[in-house]
């Protein structure tokens, strides 16, 4: 390092600089407030903890994303938190323990060990909500609304919606028997939708031919709701597995049509997004102009057995930061800040403070300071006129 | 709007026919325009030419909705983010080990210059070897002739640039063409329109394999 490159930050990590952080600051206040009217409660997990417990049930993946170090009291593995729907899972299982469904949203920032996206950002800052104990339409349907909402919230407009159930896959694995290896070498196939190799390696594996169609019309599958005419007759190899999963995730569909009549609804079946911790519906919204999806969820029943109570479990998590660049600006109500030339500060006391009570932003001058009100982007002053203090505009 | 990531030379002539029977004609000619953005004959489509090591990047991001690159360079990019759903048939060749015919005998680890690192990586941790790799960008014939490499790993299509440096095809790793990607939000967002496009071209690509050569 020369001495001049002292300010650059690590390859991927962040800072927010007004006006934007004010910005993200008022987005994360109003969004938490959203998730509140929806009856979703704030918990804020430890930026840290073992990493045993931060990887639990989770994907390879995540543990190559996971930044490590040693706690020097004991030895054991620590990470920083690359993802906090794990923690969630865990507080829920274990530390609230309710019998019914909870709902619970979080929000803070994660860091990855490898950016993702454009730029490669390595700190998001994540924002989510969890709903436990419920298996169904009822909650899936939930959790995309409130994923929707909150993208709306923010100001994106036209949005896509994915979904995909990767119990379809799952259960068309198990049918044709396939080994740990295969299973997932096929996945990696299919998340490509790459037909030339899924042809090619169906034609090594003997899983039937009935079952080799099924697979190999999994790469195919997607579309608009027109898809499961298509997918009831394609897929009819797959048995009452298959058909309860499209059951389930038509039946979801009818009812996101129903009350989200402006969203775009695209159906996925060879979508297999977080397989490796998903277990059912998976879905993924789209804004135009943007070459990836902007947040992303879906069904993982199983992540809470880890920690002693397995529990079903449905969530959606997206990235603040990204959905501020996505949506414009929405205008400010009110005017700048209020100037106080230091001469005055003395004096005009009782009047700063009850402006302040009101919520104006209120500058106090420095005696002998550089720059006057508009430098320090003040666009009204505080001033006395006949004995009375009043506001003027620059 | 869809925009088609093509590089020039080998893939872009081969890559015409099979776009001109999907119903897609470029207005421009790369070798002499110099223009990045092609028009042609349907208004809503372009073809952006751009690298071939670039093609992935720019369909990830959705710079284009599409794309056509070689295995070769999905194989070192990893293709994450992208849908691959045709195989071209075009620009064929094979990914290979090449080497002196005669090497000698070696105690300590083989040296093998290449500029596909990941895929030299790949091919030799599946044979249980352990290598070392100089990454070079260019000439890879030369590497083994200076001493710089005993083996190397590149693109072998006639086999003449090697025999002309005294090298021979010693290892076939993969077999190589050109394929079409698709970024995957463009696939959802803009499903009737790029799913057209790929059926037509999966149709071009069966026609031409039926034609007399």
């Amino acid at each position: 390092m020369i001495p001049t490159d002292r300010w650059l930050l690590p390859e991927g990590v962040e800072e927010a600089l007004p006006p934007h952080s004010e910005r993200l600051e008022r987005a994360r206040r109003r969004l938490l407030d959203l998730f509140h009217t929806w009856g979703y409660e704030l918990v804020i997990p430890p930026f840290i903890e073992y990493l045993e417990s931060l990887l639990v049930g989770t994907s390879r993946d995540l543990d190559v994303q996971t930044f490590k170090l040693v706690d020097q009291l004991n030895g054991r593995q620590l990470g920083v938190r690359a993802d906090m729907t794990p923690q969630v899972a865990r507080i829920d299982a274990h530390v609230l323990n309710r019998p019914g469904p909870t709902r619970l949203c979080y929000l803070g920032t994660v860091l990855r060990a490898r950016g993702d996206g454009i730029g490669g950002s390595r700190s998001p800052l994540q924002v989510g909500a969890e709903l436990y104990g419920h298996a169904g339409v009822d909650s899936d349907l939930e959790v995309i609304r409130l994923m929707l909402e909150t993208l709306r919230f923010m100001g994106v407009e036209d949005l896509h919606l994915d979904l995909g159930h990767v119990g379809i896959y799952r259960a068309l694995a198990r049918r044709a028997s396939l080994g740990e290896d295969d299973e997932y070498a096929l996945f990696d196939v299919l998340q490509r939708k790459s037909v030339p190799e899924l042809e090619a390696m169906l034609s090594l594996l003997d899983c039937g031919r009935e079952i080799s169609a099924a697979l190999e019309a999994l790469v195919s599958l997607h579309g608009g709701a027109e898809i499961f005419v298509w997918a009831r007759k394609a897929l009819a190899a797959g048995g009452s597995a298959v058909a309860a999963c499209l059951d389930h995730l038509e039946a979801l569909a009818e009812r996101l049509a129903r009350h989200e009549p402006a969203v775009t609804l695209h159906f996925d079946l060879g979508e297999l997004r977080g397989y490796r911790y998903h277990t059912g519906v998976v879905f993924a919204a789209y804004a135009p102009g943007v070459g990836r999806e902007i947040a992303r969820g879906g069904r993982y029943d199983d992540i809470g057995a880890a920690f002693g109570r397995a529990r079903p479990a449905t969530g959606f998590s997206t990235d603040l930061r990204v959905l501020c660049e996505l949506a414009p600006e929405p205008e400010t109500s009110g005017g700048g800040a209020i100037y106080v030339g230091p001469e005055d500060v003395d004096a005009a006391e009782e009047r700063i403070q009850a402006l302040r009570a009101r919520g104006e932003r209120v500058v106090c001058g420095l005696s002998g300071q550089e720059g006057g009100a508009q430098a320090l982007g003040c666009d009204r002053v505080l001033v006395r006129v006949d004995g009375n203090w009043i506001v003027k505009e620059v | 709007m869809l925009r088609i990531a093509v590089s020039k030379g080998r893939i872009f002539r081969e890559c015409i026919p099979l776009l001109a029977r999907a119903g897609v004609v470029p207005r421009d000619d790369p070798d002499t325009s110099r223009k990045l953005i092609l028009d042609t004959n349907q208004a809503d489509v372009k073809l952006v030419i751009i690298r071939a090591a670039d093609v992935p990047t720019y369909v990830q991001y959705g710079a284009a909705e599409l794309g056509v690159t070689g295995k070769d360079v999905l194989m070192e990019h990893g293709g994450e983010g992208l849908y691959e759903p045709l195989d071209l048939g075009i620009a064929r060749c094979r990914l290979m080990v090449a080497g002196p015919r005669r090497a000698a005998r070696l105690h300590r680890r083989l040296r093998i210059a290449t500029k596909y690192v990941q895929s030299t990586r790949r091919y030799y941790a599946a044979l249980g070897q352990q290598v070392e790799i100089v990454k070079l960008y260019g000439s890879m014939e030369l590497a083994p002739l200076v001493g710089l490499a005993d083996r190397i790993v590149d693109l072998v299509d006639t086999g003449n640039t090697l025999r002309a440096n005294g090298l021979v095809p010693l290892e076939h790793i993969a077999d190589i063409s050109s394929r079409l990607v698709v970024n995957k939000a463009a696939m959802k967002m803009k499903h009737a329109a790029v799913s057209a496009l790929v059926d037509a071209l999966g149709r071009a690509v069966e026609e031409q394999a039926q034609e007399p050569a």
